[in-house]
C-alpha cells in the first residue's frame, strides 16, 4: 500500500448529503474487474447523462477540478453497501482525501484498508473548507498528515491506528498474524468456555 | 461488578488483544460468506498465499448473482457462472461449506444463517456485506465487512475493531394490528435519520420488539445499517432459543444446554447505562413508505409529500403536497434479506388470496432461501401469488441490488421489500418505494399505492 505523507492537490466540493457507494460504484461494475480500471466508472450515473456524455453540471467534470484529489464531501459520505469497490473506485479515480462532517462506518474502514484518507470535521468546517475550494481563485488543499492539518491551519484528528495504517504502509493482516499465539491462546481458553461454537470435525 | 450492556458482555468475551486507542483485536466466531464479496476475498488470500485458518467457523452461500428465473441453475451472465464456480471450487478446496444452488441452505446469506442455525446468540459474526446486522437479531454482534477485513478474517479468524458506544432504542406502546416489523424500524429511520446511528451498536428493546416473532426481529436489525449503525441487537429470549432448536448447525444434546444457559446471561443488566437512548411510540403509527431516495425519507401510507428535498421529488417524479396513496407503481418487489421469510410470504399471501394483480403491474414474488421456497409450496402460497398473476421465482437477492440482472426499468415505479431506495439501487433511474410486505402485495393489486388497513 502507498504511504501517504503530504498532499497538495486541487480540492473538489461535493456537498451533496447521503452520497452512497451505489452512486460511487455502481454494483454491475463489481463483478470482478482489476482495481486500477474502476476510476472510469466512478460516480458513473451523476458523472456521465443517461446518453453517455459528460454531465457538465457535476463539479468532477468542471474544468477547474479536473484531477481534483481531495473531495470535500457532505453528512454521512459512503454510506450503504460494504463494498470496498467503492474506495478502488475513488482511488482508481485519483482521489487520496475524503473530508466530511461524517461517513458510513464500513465504508470509513474500507478506505484506511487501501491508503485513503477519510477526515472526519464538524459540519461548519467542512461547509468553509468547500467554500474556499469553490472560491473562484481557490488554491490547490495541502494536507499534512504528520502535523494532522489542512492548509496548515484547519486541525483534525485521526485514530492512531488509523494514522499508523497510513503513514507506514502497514498490513493489518500481517500484523495480526504475528500474534497468532494470541489467537490461539485465545481460542483454546475459549473452547473449554463455549464449546459449542467449535465444531468438533 | 458493574452493571453491562449486552454488547459490552458479547464485545469483551471476544478481546483477544487491546490494541489501545480503544481498537480491539476480536475473535470472530462465526463467518459468512456470498459468492460476490466471498469470491474477492478468496482470491486475494490466495495471491498472498494464504490459508484460511479456520474453515469450519466459515460457510458459504450463493445469493447475489444467481438468476432467480424459475427453474434457473446458475446466473444470467458468462461472468455470474465463472464467478459461482470458482467461490465453489474455492470453498472446496480451503474445505469451506458452500451452500450450493439446489441445495437445502442455499439463499440469502442474512436469511440463511438463522435458518441453519449458523447465527448463534452471543457469538460475533461478520460477513462481507452491510445488512449482516441482520444477525443481531438473535442476539449476536455481527457487523459488515469489505474485502479486506474479509480477507483478514479467513486469514487470522479475528478482526481489528474500534469499539462503538452504545444505543438503546425502546419501541414502547402497543402497534395497531397491520403494523409490522419493517414499519416500526422505517418508522424510527424516518425520526432519528440515516446517521442517527453512527458510531453506535444499537439495542432494540421495548414491548413491540419483544412481541414479534424471530423474523420480524431479523427485520428489525436488518435496517440497523440504515440507521449508520454498527450493529444492531435484540436480547435472546425463549423465541430465540424455541427459534434456534433442533436447525442444522445449532448445538444439539449437552452442548444445547449449555449454551443456552450461557446465553441467558447475555441480557443487559437492568442498571446498565447506554450511552444514548430513543424512544419510539409506536402506538399510533401508520403503514409506512418511503417516497425519496434515502431510507429517512419515509412517512405513513396516509401521509403527504414533504417537500424538503426537491432533487429527490424529482428523481421519484413526485409532487410536494399530494397524498403518497394513489401514486400508480409498475413493478412490485417481495423478496430481500429485509422481508423474504416465511412470515412475510404469508402476510403478503393473505392480501393477494383471492384478487389479482393489476394489469399494468409486473409483481414478484423472490423467497429469501431454497427451504423457505419449498416450506411456501408445502402451504400452497406460490400457487395464491401465481394465480394473482405474480412471478414465483428462485431464491436470491434478486431486486433488492440487482447484480443479477433482475433490475426496475428507468423511471418505472417499484413498490419494495428491500432496504435501500437509493439512486439508481434497482436500476438506473429506477424509482423505489420501500414498504412491508403487505403494502407492497397491496400496492401490486391496487395497481397504485394504498393503505393496506383498507384491504
Amino acid at each position: 500500500m502507498d504511504k501517504f505523507l503530504k498532499l497538495s492537490a486541487v480540492a473538489a466540493p461535493f456537498l451533496k448529503k447521503n452520497v452512497d457507494t451505489d452512486l460511487i460504484i455502481r454494483i454491475e461494475r463489481c463483478t470482478g474487474m482489476p482495481k486500477e480500471e474502476l476510476g472510469k466508472y466512478a460516480f458513473e450515473m451523476v458523472r456521465f447523462l443517461p446518453g453517455g456524455a459528460e454531465n457538465p453540471e457535476f463539479v468532477l467534470n468542471q474544468p477547474r477540478y479536473r484531477g481534483a484529489q481531495i473531495l470535500v464531501c457532505g453528512e454521512f459520505f459512503g454510506t450503504g453497501s460494504s463494498r470496498e469497490v467503492a474506495v478502488w473506485a475513488l482511488a482508481s479515480f485519483g482521489i487520496r482525501c475524503v473530508i466530511a462532517p461524517s461517513f458510513g462506518q464500513i465504508f470509513f474502514n474500507n478506505c484506511f484498508q487501501n491508503g485513503l484518507l477519510a477526515i472526519v470535521l464538524p459540519q461548519a468546517t467542512v461547509d468553509a473548507l468547500a467554500q474556499s475550494a469553490a472560491a473562484p481563485a481557490a488554491k490547490p488543499f495541502t494536507v499534512d498528515l504528520e502535523s494532522q492539518t489542512i492548509n496548515g491551519s484547519v486541525r483534525f484528528d485521526i485514530a492512531p491506528r488509523n494514522l499508523k495504517m497510513l503513514l507506514e504502509g502497514l498490513d493489518e493482516i500481517g500484523l495480526t498474524q504475528a500474534m497468532e499465539p494470541k489467537i490461539a491462546a485465545f481460542q483454546a481458553a475459549d473452547r473449554k468456555r463455549r464449546p459449542w461454537i467449535y465444531p468438533s470435525t | 461488578m458493574s452493571a453491562k450492556t449486552m454488547f459490552d458482555k458479547i464485545w469483551d468475551q471476544h478481546l483477544v488483544e487491546d490494541l489501545g486507542d480503544g481498537v480491539h483485536l476480536l475473535h470472530v466466531d462465526r463467518h459468512l460468506m456470498h459468492e460476490l464479496s466471498g469470491q474477492r476475498g478468496q482470491l486475494e488470500l490466495k495471491a498472498r498465499g494464504i490459508k484460511i485458518r479456520n474453515p469450519e467457523l466459515t460457510i458459504g452461500s450463493m445469493d447475489h448473482v444467481v438468476s432467480t428465473v424459475p427453474g434457473a441453475r446458475g446466473g444470467n451472465f458468462p461472468w455470474a457462472d465463472k464467478m459461482i464456480e470458482s467461490f465453489r471450487a474455492e470453498g472446496k478446496k480451503a474445505g469451506v461449506k458452500i451452500y450450493d444452488i439446489g441445495e437445502d441452505g442455499q439463499g440469502i446469506v442474512h436469511v440463511v444463517g438463522p435458518e441453519l442455525g449458523f447465527t448463534l446468540p452471543g457469538s460475533t459474526l461478520l460477513c462481507g456485506d452491510s445488512h449482516t446486522c441482520t444477525h443481531g437479531a438473535l442476539g449476536a454482534l455481527a457487523w459488515g465487512i469489505g474485502t479486506s477485513e474479509l480477507t483478514h478474517v479467513l486469514a487470522t479468524q479475528t478482526i481489528v475493531q474500534q469499539r462503538p458506544k452504545t444505543l438503546r432504542a425502546r419501541f414502547e406502546g402497543k402497534p395497531a394490528h397491520a403494523i409490522t416489523a419493517k414499519d416500526l424500524i422505517l418508522a424510527l429511520i424516518g425520526k432519528i435519520g440515516t446517521a442517527g446511528g453512527v458510531g453506535y451498536a444499537v439495542e432494540y428493546a421495548g414491548e413491540a420488539i419483544r412481541d414479534l416473532e424471530m423474523e420480524g426481529r431479523l427485520t428489525v436489525c436488518n435496517l440497523s445499517i440504515e440507521l449508520g449503525a454498527k450493529a444492531g441487537m435484540i436480547a435472546p429470549d425463549e423465541k430465540t432459543f424455541a427459534y434456534l432448536k433442533g436447525r442444522r448447525h445449532a448445538p444439539a444434546g449437552a452442548l444445547w444446554d449449555q449454551a443456552v444457559e450461557h446465553w441467558k446471561t447475555l441480557p443487559s443488566d437492568a442498571a446498565a447505562k447506554f450511552d444514548k437512548e430513543q424512544v419510539l411510540d409506536c402506538s399510533a403509527l401508520a403503514p409506512q413508505i418511503t417516497w425519496g431516495t434515502s431510507p429517512e425519507d419515509v412517512i405513513g401510507v396516509d401521509g403527504r409529500i414533504p417537500g424538503n428535498k426537491p432533487e429527490a421529488l424529482a428523481y421519484m417524479g413526485l409532487t410536494e403536497g399530494r397524498q403518497i396513496a394513489g401514486t400508480k407503481v409498475d413493478r412490485v418487489f417481495i423478496g430481500s434479506c429485509t422481508n423474504s421469510r416465511l412470515p412475510d410470504l404469508r402476510a403478503a399471501a393473505a392480501i393477494v388470496r383471492g384478487r389479482k394483480a393489476a394489469k399494468h403491474v409486473k409483481a414478484w414474488v423472490v423467497p429469501g432461501s431454497w427451504r423457505i421456497k419449498q416450506d411456501a409450496e408445502a402451504e400452497g402460497l406460490h400457487e395464491i401469488f401465481l394465480n394473482a398473476g405474480f412471478e414465483w421465482r428462485e431464491a436470491g437477492c434478486s431486486m433488492c441490488v440487482g447484480v443479477n440482472g433482475d433490475l426496475v426499468e428507468p423511471q418505472a415505479r417499484c413498490v419494495s421489500t428491500s432496504n435501500r431506495n437509493f439512486v439508481g439501487r434497482q436500476g438506473p433511474q429506477a424509482r423505489t418505494h420501500l414498504a412491508s410486505p403487505a403494502t407492497a402485495a397491496a400496492a401490486a393489486i391496487a395497481g397504485e399505492i394504498v393503505d393496506v388497513r383498507g384491504f
